[in-house]
């Protein structure tokens, strides 16, 4: 990917070869020269990329159980399954209920930090720096964190609130207190991208505005937020998509506990795939969770192209 | 489009960092660092080489030995290992641990194993994994090691565990289950002796916490995880329930569903489990009770060393016994451990042989349990008076582990395993009762049995 024949040549390279000949022509037959030099990045995309998705659909058509020496075709009788699989609807339940809440928290939380930090006052560079403090902890030894504070006996969350309740142990509460220690988490990096957003906006359309009378809010709805759409959708991107596919974090603080009232497509598809070694079914339920992800993708990169024009 | 377009400003921004930070590197940095590459190189070669001038190198067979993190002084194993060698001169051994976590080291061996590999010979297994492997057939049948006579010098439940089909798959290296340690001062002081039944844990605790409402009565280990299946089944075994045997899936029964309804209760209604044990693990429990907040705690002996260490809240303290049972049955506890196996695959079988033999031999056993404090398989240690007054709390264990059972033995446990971890914890956290989460589990362990079909 990184590799720098190649994407910087099929971007740059049309003036370069420009310069030498004349447009007409010739040009088909260097457009043709040009894209054998994509072939190198093309087969190394298709070999890390391509190849293990196509396998894994593969795989999702077979049960294949290597303990078992079993390796059989069955169609879409995974697939069957997977409709049926009570466990698979409750992952996929508490996986969009994760991603939607933490998103949308985080985005108004960081939106709301963010214009704080844009804000003039002193010591700002200072707090820059300290909110980033949570998203620089790597994600385990936060969730091990959490996990202490969230002991219903010991916690220093209970003892603040003056109440007793059981954070992780109950069904209800623990996957919020997922959502919210990934808000704690991620809120950072979202008010960070956000004010580096902000600060490209240039301060004359804000003086523009004040001259023609606008109040605070209608600035912010008329200026800020249609100039920083476009950062706001890639912080959606990227968060939308690492909600998604969340592991690490809930794997640590609760794996997936209590009653399954934890666990995400990404957990189940561990367990189904790790744990217990049945490779054809826990493919089907990876292979889901990549469509899903391919769907998000596209429907943000959509809104993002309509918000460029 | 955009994408592309954004990853390639992105690499671009990376080079030029780069390139800017070369920049900066002083001159003088550059040339030590030119220096410093060939040097380290030349050592590492030099080092390489040393370790290679063994003598008689060619007539050495190498056994690669493949195990968890040794827990304790790994520097005393490797004495052992170099002990083998002396007496072995013709075998090398190639020590290697893989990673501390119990699932890792089963990928590992199920990945390599199904690739054919004979990059190891001998290999420690989890007490669970004996039947799955054997069942692949990766394992070697070591029954020829083991004879009927030998077989009753170890413990029934890790013989139990090795055996699938009526072949012995793998020795039992080292032991471990579930035990009941109690506050001695606090049963003392109340004139309890520790409780052979579960309804005679709950009297005494429930008498204690009522003076002292500082202290848990009872602590035990309920996360969603396989550490919940080793505590739940010591209530379904002690009251004459069980999982599957020989292929009959027995979850669904009245002895089960009273065992499970006991346990929530213990939370529920008793009072002297605290409602956080449905987020325990082993070490969260250890601190509680080394804390001395608590009154009684089922955990694996390792607690022990760590309770009569100097500075512990709770030395001299704390005793431990065999696990309750409901009244009119058995007691019993999990059998956890380590079993050693040779690679099907192996190209030294018979060396490999020889090295189980060592390792499992009385001396070794002993050896190592004096040093890093692993638990003897062979039951005769357990009268061994060097090791009765080095470790007097070992006697205590001998009783523990007689009763120690197998999870059980089918090559699908980790099925089995997966399917009842949910289960039982929407038992214990009140979303299901123990009627349908049996019936669920019943229906869904069936379904598994069914796979080969």
């Amino acid at each position: 990917m990184t590799s720098p024949t190649v994407p910087r040549n099929s971007i740059t390279g049309e003036t370069r070869y420009a310069g030498t000949g004349t447009l007409g022509p010739g040009r088909g037959g260097r457009f043709g020269e040009k894209s054998l030099f994509l072939v190198p990045a093309l087969f190394v995309l298709s070999a890390v990329t391509i190849y293990p998705i196509l396998y894994v659909l593969w795989l999702s058509l077979h049960r294949r159980l290597l303990i078992f020496d079993i390796s059989k075709f069955v169609s879409f009788q995974n697939y069957g399954f997977l409709l049926a699989d009570e466990r698979y609807w409750n992952a996929l339940r508490n996986t969009v209920y994760f991603t939607g809440v933490s998103v949308a928290l985080e985005l108004v939380l960081g939106m709301s930090i963010a214009l704080l930090l844009n804000g003039a006052f002193r010591g700002k560079g200072l707090m820059r720096s300290i909110i980033l403090v949570p998203w620089a902890i790597p994600t385990v030894v936060s969730a091990k964190m959490w996990e202490w504070l969230y002991n219903p006996d010991f916690g220093l969350l209970n003892y603040l609130l003056g109440v007793k309740i059981n954070w992780l142990g109950s069904p209800f509460w623990a996957l919020n207190a997922a959502v919210f220690m990934d808000v704690w988490k991620t809120t950072p990096f979202v008010a960070i991208l956000l004010t580096a957003g902000l600060q490209n906006i240039p301060q004359e359309l804000y003086h523009a505005a004040r001259v023609d009378g606008a109040s605070g809010w209608q600035a912010f709805h008329r200026v800020t937020l249609p100039l920083l759409k476009p950062v706001i959708l890639v912080v959606l991107i990227f968060r939308t998509l690492d909600a998604f596919r969340v592991f690490d974090a809930i794997y640590v603080l609760t794996g997936g506990g209590p009653a399954n009232s934890t666990e995400t497509l990404s957990i189940y598809a561990y367990k189904v795939l790790f744990q217990t070694l049945q490779f054809g079914y826990g493919s089907t339920i990876a292979l889901t969770v990549f469509l899903f992800v391919g769907v998000i993708t596209v429907f943000y990169v959509r809104l993002l192209r309509r918000g460029m024009e | 489009m955009n994408v592309s377009t954004f990853s390639a400003s992105a690499a671009d921004i990376r080079f030029r960092l780069l390139a800017g930070g070369l920049a900066r590197l002083s001159a003088w940095r550059l040339t030590s660092l030119a220096l410093l590459l060939p040097c380290s190189l030349l050592l590492a070669l030099t080092l390489h080489g040393c370790d290679r001038q063994g003598p008689a190198d060619e007539e050495r067979v190498t056994l690669v030995f493949k195990h968890g993190k040794i827990a304790g002084d790994a520097a005393a194993f490797t004495e052992v290992l170099k002990q083998f060698e002396r007496e072995n001169p013709d075998i090398r051994i190639r020590d290697e641990t893989l990673p501390a976590t119990t699932d890792q080291q089963h990928q590992f061996y199920v990945i390599n194993l199904e690739g054919k590999s004979s990059d190891f010979d001998v290999f420690s297994m989890d007490v669970i994994w004996v039947p799955e492997l054997a069942r692949a057939g990766w394992l070697m049948d070591l029954t020829h090691m083991l004879p009927p006579e030998e077989r009753s010098n170890f413990f029934p439940g890790p013989m139990e565990a090795v055996t699938y089909e009526g072949r012995v798959y793998a020795v039992p290296w080292y032991i471990d289950a579930g035990v009941l340690y109690y506050r001695s001062d606090l049963l003392e002081e109340y004139g309890f002796q520790p409780p052979t039944t579960w309804q005679e844990l709950v009297r005494q605790a429930s008498a204690i916490v009522r003076d002292r409402p500082d202290l848990y009565g009872f602590i035990w280990q309920g996360k969603q995880y396989e550490g919940l299946i080793c505590n739940a089944l010591e209530y379904m075994w002690s009251n004459g329930g069980d999982v599957v045997r020989n292929g009959t899936v027995l979850i669904n029964s009245p002895e089960n569903r009273e065992a499970l309804s006991f346990m929530s209760r213990l939370i529920s209604e008793e009072e002297i489990t605290p409602a956080f044990v449905t987020t325990a693990i082993e070490e969260t429990t250890r601190h509680i009770f080394g804390n001395g907040k608590a009154v009684f705690m089922r955990n694996w002996p390792y607690a022990w060393n760590i309770f009569e260490r100097p500075g512990s809240q709770v030395r001299g303290k704390v005793g431990v016994a065999l696990l309750p049972s409901f009244s009119g049955h058995e007691p019993a506890s999990t059998l956890g451990g380590w079993q050693l196996g040779i690679n099907k695959y192996s190209r030294h079988p018979k060396e490999a042989e020889r090295f189980i033999e060592f390792l499992t031999s009385y001396e070794t056993q002993k050896r190592v349990a004096l040093t890093i404090g692993y638990k003897p398989t062979r039951k005769s240690l357990y009268r061994d008076a060097e090791l009765m007054s080095a470790q007097p709390f070992i006697v205590s264990l001998y009783d523990v582990f007689e009763h120690a059972r197998p999870r059980p033995v089918t090559p699908y446990y980790m099925m089995i395993s997966q399917i009842l971890q949910p289960e039982f914890s929407a038992i214990l956290s009140r979303i299901k009762k123990p009627e349908a989460a049996l019936r669920s589990a019943e229906k869904q362990i069936q379904h598994v049995l069914r796979a080969e079909e």
